[in-house]
């Protein structure tokens, strides 16, 4: 049987960043997908915040495939027929190390599965992990394949088989299945000139535009995107998969009715389809990851639940490859050491809780619950935008009502109470502080 | 690129659900959407022989809610007539919804395709 220090499993950014980080320790590395290539099981909301590429591939902005730099990040709350902005541009975003990055997944995720082979490690592609391979005392001692022979001895194992992971599930590592701590995305990728992207969103060179939506989910906690590549424009949403079978709406139904709203429909007027993808994406946040350890196995990126998809948030590639990085790295470490045992391991956990990896879900932990309740998804953005109309619209003849008035009056007929609006608002603001 | 006819108006609404009182959701967009068929044919597939998911259609006939139906974002769970199911596992997104939403464990079989088969996404 074939062996090697390490086998990762699955070559997204998870798996690429595990690879390469052991390999360049020295390791012996096999980086197994399921895919004719890496990435093409792979979808994301569209940004890549791409901050701590930085410490695996200095200078990764002159290498990777991207297509644009988001200098410009819209913030949209709305009901069906109004929006309230808030619209931040930066020339800071413009230049390097930037902040965020749209690409293709199948560009960006090949790309940094050929860097992990650049550094040593063994790309397989097309080839399904099905299992895994134990020694009697329980010990992770390798995988199993669906090729002919393909089964493959290793000191660790790392999954980074995605927010399905079965893996995690077969190691008894996984956290419960609850369809509320997951998040269905649905998006389309829709064609439009270059010329006519930057036209309509006001960009220029390889400026890119990214709006993040509340309250256009059909009242499903959840939210929707909109993001700029070069001469495409994907839209989708985000919505937490028990809302989204309770609501009986389906998801294409959603992504149509974000595109057919006033404030989105001009920018894409005359587009043409070029894919629809579906994917989930884990969102039940520090509380519900799974176990990070086991017995000569890691876990890291979705398959792990290290995501934050919570109403206009959605990060997972900078979660995957910060994780990745550490979990190659102790891995590589630990069988030069001769000890894969889950107290060995535990060192992973330890820098993940010391990275942002794990503070930033920690900081946030409250986050996906708090913005899971339906107010914050259907009450809450109508108050805001009618008593922003209200505010804004000149009410000529009419004497002007003061703001306090209007406030009241607003929130009474929107069937909101000051009060829970007031303690809705602070435990949010709270729970990001 | 696909060669299907991309201007056949589709009803708004595939499903039955009613919509919703106070819903100021605006009507269909100036442009024509989508038919979902040419939706799913933008998507590229490469079938595998065996199914990666088996559905116990017969468990499917107790269940009352049948979450999968709304929540798959391919469309490929299809009630029949006699309250059976069917479900075809060749435009499969691989996202796993079904799993999470289906109320009788063990009633959906769940594993991956074979290496190199089922979708592969290049836009996503």
């Amino acid at each position: 049987m074939t062996r090697f220090d390490v086998v990762v499993v699955g070559a997204g950014p998870a798996g690429s960043a595990a690879a390469l980080a052991a390999a360049r320790t020295g390791a012996s590395v096999l980086l197994v997908e399921r895919g004719p290539f890496p990435g093409a099981k792979n979808m994301h909301g569209g940004v890549i915040h791409g901050g701590v590429l930085e410490r695996l591939i200095p200078r990764w902005w002159e290498r990777a495939p991207v297509q644009r730099w988001v200098t410009r990040r819209t913030t949209m709350v709305m009901t069906g027929t109004q929006s309230l902005s808030l619209d931040f541009r930066s020339a800071g975003w413009t230049r390097p190390p930037y902040n965020g990055a749209t690409a293709y997944r199948s560009e960006f995720d090949s790309w940094l599965a050929g860097e992990a082979e650049r550094a040593g490690a063994r790309l397989v592609c097309s080839t399904t992990v099905t299992g895994l391979l134990r020694a009697p005392d329980g010990t992770v001692r390798g995988v199993t394949t669906d090729r002919e022979g393909g089964d493959i001895e290793a000191g660790v194992v790392i999954a980074c088989d995605g927010v399905n992971s079965l893996l995690t599930g077969e190691a008894g590592l996984s956290a419960a299945r609850d369809p509320g701590n997951f998040a269905l995305g649905a998006k389309e990728v829709l064609a439009l000139s270059r010329e006519e992207i930057d036209e309509r969103f006001g960009l220029s060179g390889r400026e890119g535009a990214e709006i993040e939506m509340l309250g256009c989910t059909a009242g499903i906690p959840g939210g929707a995107f909109l993001h700029t590549y070069l001469d495409t424009v994907a839209v989708g949403v985000v919505v937490s998969v028990d809302g989204l079978s309770a609501s009986g709406v389906r998801p294409e139904e959603l992504i149509a009715r974000v595109k057919a709203h006033p404030s989105i429909a001009p920018y894409l007027r005359g587009a043409e389809l070029k894919e629809y993808s579906a994917h989930l994406a884990p969102q039940g946040g520090y509380d519900a990851l799974a176990r990070l350890a086991g017995p000569g196995l890691l876990v890291c990126g979705d398959a792990a639940g290290l995501c934050l998809a919570a109403g206009p948030w959605l990060e997972g590639v900078n979660f995957a490859i910060g994780s990745g990085m550490a979990a190659g790295e102790v891995a590589a470490r630990s069988v030069r050491a001769g000890d894969v045992s889950t107290a060995a391991l535990a060192a992973y956990r330890n820098r993940l809780e010391a990275s942002f990896v794990l503070s930033d879900h920690r900081r946030w932990r409250e986050v996906p619950r708090l913005l899971r309740s339906q107010a914050v998804h259907e009450k809450y953005p109508r108050l805001v935008c009618d008593a922003a109309e209200r505010v804004l619209t000149v009410p000529a003849p009419r004497p002007r009502k003061g703001l306090s008035s209007i406030l009241r009056e607003t929130a009474a007929a929107n069937g909101t109470r000051l009060r829970d609006l007031v303690r809705d608002g602070w435990q949010i603001l709270r729970s990001f502080t | 690129m696909t060669m299907l006819p991309r201007f056949r108006r589709r009803p708004w609404s595939r499903t039955s659900a009613p919509r919703r009182s106070g819903d100021e959701t605006p009507g269909p967009p100036d442009w024509p959407e989508h038919a979902f068929e040419d939706r799913m044919a933008t998507v590229e597939f490469r079938v595998a022989e065996q199914p990666h998911i088996v559905v116990d259609t017969e468990a499917c006939r107790s269940c009352a809610g049948r979450p999968c139906i709304g929540v798959c974002p391919a469309d490929l769970f299809t009630p029949t007539a006699d309250g059976g199911m069917v479900f075809n596992h060749e435009q499969c997104f691989e996202c796993g919804a079904c799993t999470l939403v289906c109320s009788q464990e063990g009633t959906i079989s769940w594993s991956y395709p074979p290496g190199g088969q089922g979708v592969v996404l290049r836009w996503a």
